[in-house]
């Protein structure tokens, strides 16, 4: 039976990405008890990853510096799944944790989305950020080779990445078009520091094929990917891979958020200048306000850390900061939007929920997400749809808003220990 | 253009699409209109077991008529239905129990049931992962558990075959007089209506008294081998059949996927459907006393359903009251799963006036008016 | 770090480096983490903790996500893909 740790903090941040960090080490400039949470076995989220054979990258090792020598208490390995009147509940490896606080900020990050087409069940079939980050925990891809396809700026820093790691990269699959990925590239350019960043992908990927209006449409493999079969311009090729890095850009993880009864609007949590949102006392910083990469996500944590520990001049200095930031968000939206082919490639046996192996046909029976869970099992799964729930929107239109603890499968005991005056907002 | 029904039936759970099946294989024409998706109310929350249950004779008529029912369909259930005949377990902790597991096995054999009494080591040889020391309990070997919403669903597409049409999304509005009217207006006609509107059945049918008892489920990832039957608590006895307190009993099935789903729980008066932490705090401390290795499995999902039930814990099948050519068929509490093709007879043998296989009296919805009356 | 880890796979004797996961080792061993519902194989898709698809048994535990659990020395890992 696990024992129920209790920890409380004036600040409880969720989520020790770079949003989270810049959110702790803000509040704790005041002097006020910061604890950061994380399901990680170490804090950098997805983006600052610790890889285990290198040094950080230099602009993150600054941020760390300072969390290590912060008064920040990092809680690792502990996931939050409940969340109800100033109290999350959490779960580590071995114990049940409540943690109160006086104020809550929410930097939860985002997920890569995932698009179902014939063999992406296969082993060694795996999201761009996916790769990066088993790669990061030990994978080696020396002399491996790695076709690289999906969506979105993430596709580059995987490649750049892979190489480094001293994988064949053998090409990128970018499914967005010619002149939009030409736009990208030059909008960003006016972004602060994004110039530079320019050059250095450029430089990093020199010789990478780079495929625009391309996108994978199969894989083919015995018990894992052999072979990926693209579409080009209209034309298909088969390219032989050791990994299919495929990811089509990001999803904020919105269900913390929305268990907490914060307002949401196409998906992205509504915050205020502050970086508050419609909940009074609880706070949202980074993706899940709008996905905008690492330097906007810095920018919102520190407004929110600020904010939440009354120090709003401090915030205020960071608003134009922000809105120079803020640009990207739009960029995105603009550069990489999912073109209607993606909406057929799956075909009548491919799987759209990995976790019950439910094919698209058997949902294509069903006339919205609730009806096809309790007939076919998709989303009833242990990821709680947090793939193929994604997906079916995408190919069927099928919305789904409704989230009940758990957040995250948990050990029964600790269901059991959540303190029983708590009941969720909604 | 459709031939007007002849049966009308109102809603698409596991008792409508029963009823749905059994009309349609008797030959009439049969119109069922769901207020949303068929299984979205109680049915698709269900646990799912179909037990034989001896709180009453009559109970127990219907229990056992609708499980021989449920058995002579097994071979024809899809994969999807899940049937799986693991029977039920009752586990009782000290000798007070033990006298009802054997009250319980004498009833059962009086009447045909196959049952076998367990020691408290056989009954541990037959579920592993129960806490010793138990006093014992009743293995029902005739017992079984299927997956509901895909139960209805096969009854609901074989009436279909036999030209059973399906309306989804439409609320009904007021059926009585031979008519069933939509929300949006729409008129049907037929010379029966079937009322099998579940926690709307009152709405429905003003008068007849069904209430919401609320109840937690959990369901965790896959641990094939752990469960073998439905293992149900024999302890209810203790706490008094109350129809005002809360109250939670140890209650795990075995899923064929390997899941173990952990209940129950009972709760009246509570109409909003979200998950309340303190009786499922209860409910798994509950399950925890009689498993001890359940603490540890992973839960992936907690859900809340509402059982529609009665005063007297017995079934509404029959004619309303205020109007013949109104069939209710609804107030099941915890047995719906179970009776719902029992229901489907009961209810078809009255439309066609034939006899029916076991006495209609103790489930006539007039049986509420008198009660009332005598109040 | 320059330290290794073995830990063991499926009974088969895995090293990796210190402070790699154990989804890593399974990878390293050739195994595949789990067999899916239908009986495929499948490894790790989202490298997070949200895909679910590396689950294994790590020293008896099963249902572990292995691509968010360190390699500690001595592991008994049953993955069964």
């Amino acid at each position: 039976m696990d024992s129920v740790k209790h920890l409380r903090f004036d600040v409880a941040v969720v989520g020790a990405g770079p949003a989270g960090i810049a959110a702790a080490l803000a509040a704790a400039d005041s002097g006020r008890t910061v604890g950061l949470i994380d399901d990680n076995p170490a804090a950098g989220g997805q983006i600052w990853r610790a890889a285990y054979n290198s040094a950080r990258p230099p602009a993150s090792s600054t941020w760390f510096g300072r969390l290590q020598k912060s008064a920040v208490q990092i809680v690792r390995g502990t996931r939050v799944f409940h969340a109800a009147n100033s109290e999350l509940a959490a779960e580590s490896d071995d114990s049940a944790i409540q943690i109160s606080y006086g104020k809550l900020i929410l930097a939860t990050g985002a997920r890569e989305l995932f698009l179902p087409f014939p063999g992406w069940t296969l082993p060694n079939v795996m999201g761009a950020g996916g790769l990066q980050a088993l790669v990061k925990s030990g994978l080696d891809i020396s002399g491996k080779r790695i076709v690289i396809a999906g969506t979105g700026p993430l596709l580059l820093a995987v490649a750049a990445y892979a190489r480094k790691c001293g994988a064949k990269v053998i090409g990128i699959c970018e499914q967005t078009t010619r002149p939009r990925m030409a736009r990208f590239g030059l909008k960003m350019m006016l972004v602060p520091g994004k110039a530079a960043e320019a050059v250095r992908f450029a430089y990093d990927l020199r010789g990478i094929p780079h495929w625009t209006d391309c996108w994978p449409v199969a894989a083919f493999g015995n018990r894992r990917v052999e072979t990926v079969r693209i579409s080009r311009e209209g034309q298909t090729s088969e390219i032989e891979c050791d990994y299919l890095a495929c990811g089509f850009h990001l999803i904020p993880n919105v269900e913390l958020p929305r268990m907490c009864g914060c307002r949401l609007q196409e998906n992205l949590v509504r915050v205020d200048e502050y970086q508050q949102t419609s909940v009074p006392g609880i706070f949202c910083a980074g993706e899940p306000t709008g996905i905008g990469g690492l330097d906007l996500a810095l920018v919102e944590g520190e407004i929110a850390g600020y904010a939440a520990t009354n120090w709003g001049d401090r915030a205020k200095h960071l608003f134009v900061k922000r809105a120079r930031f803020q640009k990207v968000v739009r960029i995105l939206q603009e550069a990489f939007p999912l073109r209607p082919e993606l909406k057929n490639l799956a075909r009548p046996d491919t799987l759209v929920c990995r976790c019950e192996d439910v094919p698209h046909e058997r949902l294509s029976e069903h006339g919205g997400w609730r009806a096809a869970k309790l007939h076919t099992r998709c989303g009833m799964g242990p990821c709680q749809g947090r793939v193929c729930g994604p997906a079916a929107e995408f190919l069927f239109g099928w919305q789904n808003d409704s989230v009940r603890p758990p957040l995250f499968p948990v050990r029964c005991s600790s269901l059991a220990a959540i303190p029983s005056h708590s009941a969720p907002r909604n | 253009m459709n031939k007007p029904a002849e049966a009308v039936i109102v809603g698409a759970g596991i008792v409508g699409a029963a009823c749905a099946l059994e009309l349609s294989t008797e030959g009439l024409r049969v119109l069922v209109i769901d207020e949303g998706f068929p299984s979205a109310g109680s049915t698709g929350a269900a646990m799912g077991h179909i037990v034989v249950m001896d709180d009453s004779e009559a109970q127990f008529a219907i229990t056992r008529y609708s499980q021989i029912l449920w058995d002579d369909m097994r071979d024809q259930f899809p994969a999807s239905v899940e049937f799986d005949p693991c029977g039920t377990l009752w586990v009782a902790t000290d000798e007070e129990e033990m006298r009802e597991v054997r009250r319980k096995f004498d009833y059962y054999r009086e009447r045909g049931v196959n049952a076998e009494i367990l020691d408290s080591q056989q009954v541990l040889n037959a579920e592993p992962h129960l806490r010793a020391p138990l006093a014992g309990g009743l293995r029902v070997p005739g017992d079984s558990v299927v997956y509901p919403p895909c139960a209805a669903q096969f009854l609901l597409q074989k009436a279909r075959a036999l030209g059973a049409r399906v309306i989804q999304g439409q609320p009904v509005a007021a059926i009585g007089k031979g008519i069933a009217r939509l929300a949006d207006g729409t008129v049907f006609a037929a010379g029966f209506i079937v009322n099998a509107a579940g926690q709307s059945a009152p709405k429905l049918s003003p008068g007849i008294n069904i209430k919401p008892r609320k109840g937690h489920l959990v369901i965790t990832d896959r641990y094939p081998n752990f469960l073998h039957h439905q293992v149900v608590e024999l302890g209810y006895l203790k706490s008094a059949h109350s129809l005002t307190a809360d109250s939670v009993a140890f209650n795990v099935q075995p899923r064929k996927t390997g899941q173990i789903l952990i209940g129950s729980s009972r709760q009246y008066g509570a109409e909003n459907s979200a998950v309340d932490q303190s009786i499922l705090s209860r409910m798994l401390q509950r399950a925890f006393e009689y498993m001890p290795d359940l603490n540890l499995l992973s839960a992936i999902r907690v859900w809340t359903g509402f059982r529609p039930a009665t005063p007297d814990k017995l079934p509404l099948i029959g004619p309303s009251p205020q109007d013949p050519s109104v069939l209710v068929a609804a107030g099941h509490e915890g047995l719906g799963i179970t009776t719902s093709l029992a229901t489907a007879k009961l209810i078809c043998a009255q439309i066609l006036g034939q006899r029916p296989a076991i006495p209609i009296q103790p489930y006539l919805p007039s049986r509420q008016m008198t009660a009332e009356a005598h109040v | 770090m320059s330290e290794s880890i073995s830990v063991r796979v499926n009974g088969k004797v895995v090293t990796v480096r210190a402070g790699a996961t154990v989804a890593v080792a399974v990878l390293a061993s050739g195994a595949t983490c789990r067999a899916s519902v239908t009986g495929q194989p499948r490894s790790p898709l989202c490298g997070m903790g949200t895909c679910f698809e590396c689950r294994v048994t790590i020293n008896g535990e099963p249902q572990r996500r292995s691509c968010q659990v360190l390699c500690e020395a001595n592991m008994e890992v049953e993955a069964n893909g």
